[in-house]
């Protein structure tokens, strides 16, 4: 997470110590996000793509924008995960974070996990 | 207990292992594993369970061989198609190791029979092919209190997890993945295609998990999923944490007893391809 440059000033301390986290809506995060087998198809067969966005739900929009159909694929229509697929913010599951909400950082890799259910 | 000359010639690279041994291959032949599925996962994940020893081996399928099987289906073979996939998978297993036993179920397992068959087993393996099997079997693992090693596959990327909910702080299938796909929206069929020897590789791996879950030792799969990419040629774990408002095993539980969901029913769409 890029710090807010005001905390870095004197005297902002001590403010700032007492609040949460402060969230700069315009910046923009890119995240290398890696596509599944499944949806490879809408990103033109690649296995990775860069999203810009300063939490999921702005990467999502952004995956959006540019590969058009990965959001229905991933998303229920109010706009929540589906419940058989997964993102990955690196090795942690979103929904044990802030979920859509989760801030993201500069290099982070978000996966998308689908459930798969071959076996024969 | 005491092993014959033919069994400590034939278990001998396990006994010299310090984190086997003779007491870990006792372990192994007096274990009882069963896996679902004699197909992809089950072939290869099945033989390694023989070979190692594991004393009982049950395997539930209600298939017949086919010719379209034997890319990837490797406990099977050529005399063996139109064959119950668990006969021929017990002839495999008998001719490898003689010290194993099988049980061969030649059936579907439904609400009605799966709690009572894998009541008597300590690992349960999944290999099955579609989304209702495999939550039938997370429940009913959860209800009978046993491991799940899970397998999946599809096309070229494979995974695999040890779903363990009945024990604090393990998740079930279900706090991955809360409910299975609609009917039809995502691809469970093998008609979509599916690299042969990736399934040597997860199946083998699950096959690892199961020996080691008998030995207790190393550290296993649960609380992890294993991605395995094999066009990428990457292995990634990432984590699975137990969901405390899974409708299975979490604090406020809603599913008391096993339910069986829609069955896909298999039809190949090339535009999906």
């Amino acid at each position: 997470m890029a710090t807010n440059p005001q905390s870095q000033e004197k005297g902002w301390g001590l403010y700032i110590k007492n609040k949460t986290k402060p969230v700069r809506e315009d910046i923009n995060m890119a995240v290398k996000v890696r596509i599944p087998t499944p949806l490879r198809k809408i990103t033109g067969g690649a296995d990775e793509v860069t999203a810009n966005g300063a939490d999921v739900a702005a990467v999502i929009e952004d995956l959006e924008a540019n590969h058009p159909g990965l959001k229905e694929r991933i998303c229920e229509d109010n706009g929540s995960l589906r419940k058989f697929v997964n993102l990955y913010l690196n090795d942690e599951d979103i929904r044990f974070k802030e979920d859509l909400k989760t801030t993201l950082s500069d290099g982070d890799e978000l996966s998308i996990i689908p459930a798969i259910a071959g076996g024969k | 207990m005491d092993f014959t000359e033919e069994q400590i010639e034939r278990y001998s690279r396990h006994i010299i292992l310090p984190e086997v041994g003779g007491k870990g291959q006792a372990k192994l032949l007096g274990a009882k594993v069963f896996a679902l599925g004699a197909g992809g996962l089950g072939s290869p994940a099945l033989m390694y369970l023989a070979a190692a020893g594991v004393g009982k081996i049950g395997v539930a399928d209600a298939d017949a061989v086919d010719l379209s099987n034997l890319q990837r289906q490797i406990i099977h073979n050529n005399t063996r198609i139109g064959v119950p996939k668990v006969e021929s998978a017990k002839q495999t297993i008998n001719e490898l190791n003689p010290d194993v036993e099988v049980e061969a179920i030649n059936k579907r397992l439904t609400v009605d029979n799966i709690r009572e068959v894998i009541r008597d087993y300590d690992v349960i393996l999944d290999g099955s092919d579609n989304f209702p099997t495999r939550f039938l079997m997370n429940d009913a693992c959860f209800f009978e209190k046993k491991p799940l090693v899970s397998g999946s596959m599809f096309r070229f990327d494979g995974q695999v997890a040890i779903f363990s909910g009945h024990e604090d702080d393990k998740p079930c299938y279900r706090c991955l993945y809360p409910e299975p796909p609609p009917v039809g929206l995502v691809p469970s069929c093998q008609e979509a295609g599916v690299l042969g020897a990736l399934a040597g590789v997860i199946g083998v791996l699950q096959a690892v998990e199961a020996i080691k879950l008998v030995l207790s030792i190393g550290d296993d799969l649960k609380g992890h999923l294993m991605i395995f990419d094999a066009l990428g040629m990457s292995f990634r774990k990432v984590k699975v944490r137990k969901d405390p408002n899974c409708a299975l095993c979490g604090d406020s539980a809603t599913i008391k007893e096993l339910t069986e969901y829609e069955q896909a029913t298999c039809e190949f769409n090339p535009a999906d391809v």
